[in-house]
């Protein structure tokens, strides 16, 4: 359906929704198995490695449809990842070197994380050329 | 509140505060906060810097530390914060950018990219606990 007509807007509205509704829970969960700081680096790593090949890809390949993506970038992998929780962690940091940690390691490997998605749809891109 | 939502909605609010499970709390305020942060990259676009991530960065994190600081209890913390906020505000678009912009050739505004989203989010903490703790 058209994400131009009215129904096609709510039915978008409507999966980025279940999309949120899925990946905030799957962060819940992370936060529940692993300490509170390591939980957010796991999701915010992982959740940028995963949006970094998918936007990557988009460029590269465009194997996934454009509405699949929005609706697993927008809703699912944006939902997953935080920026609020990881500020919150910083401005309540213990002491200096426990803040340093924070930062440095969710900055240096989600960028990280995005670089090593860029490289595997790369890949993917080069598989698809020659096969 | 009452005219936007409707006395159904505030029912629905009602109920999920008092009686829902805290999965269902964070899952419904994911949802909430998906859509939302959706209507705000429609409406906030620009070619140049990612001011709409920074947006909803900076406005989610002053959000999630009011309720944090402000003791609403475990259920509001589960729906507005963890849920909604946490939702609303993203890490993964926030790297992507600053990694786009870096690779366009663009380092200084990809640093300073980097650094206004932790400054701008920590300056909203801080205003939140301003706030909650009566100036």
């Amino acid at each position: 359906m058209s994400t131009d007509t009215i129904l096609g807007r709510l039915e978008l509205l409507a999966l980025i929704g279940i999309g949120g509704f899925a990946g905030s829970n799957l962060r819940y969960f992370t936060l529940g198995v692993l300490p509170d700081e390591l939980a957010l680096l796991v999701v915010n790593v992982l959740g940028s490695t995963v949006l970094g090949f998918l936007v990557y890809e988009a460029q590269y390949t465009g194997f996934v449809d454009r509405k699949s993506r929005i609706v697993f970038t927008t809703g699912f992998l944006s939902s997953l990842t935080t920026y609020s929780g990881f500020a919150f962690q910083t401005a309540t940091a213990a002491d200096p070197l426990a803040l340093g940690g924070i930062v440095v390691g969710n900055y240096a490997l989600g960028f990280a994380g995005v670089l090593v998605g860029r490289q595997v749809a790369r890949i993917t891109r080069k598989r698809g050329d020659r096969s | 509140m009452t005219t936007i939502l409707g006395l159904e909605g505030v029912a629905v609010l009602v109920w999920l505060t008092l009686e829902a499970e805290p999965a269902h709390l964070v899952g419904t305020g994911g949802a909430i906060g998906a859509i939302c942060r959706h209507l705000v990259y429609q409406r906030l676009a620009w070619e140049t810097f990612p001011i709409a991530t920074l947006t909803v960065n900076t406005v989610g994190s002053f959000v999630f530390a009011v309720v944090a600081f402000g003791d609403a209890g475990a259920s509001a913390f589960h729906l507005i914060g963890i849920g909604a906020c946490g939702a609303f505000t993203t890490f993964s678009s926030f790297s992507v950018e600053t990694v786009q912009l870096w690779e366009r050739g663009q380092r200084r505004r990809a640093a300073f990219n980097a650094g206004i989203n932790l400054a701008s989010a920590l300056a909203g903490i801080a205003f939140a606990w301003l706030l909650t703790s009566g100036l």
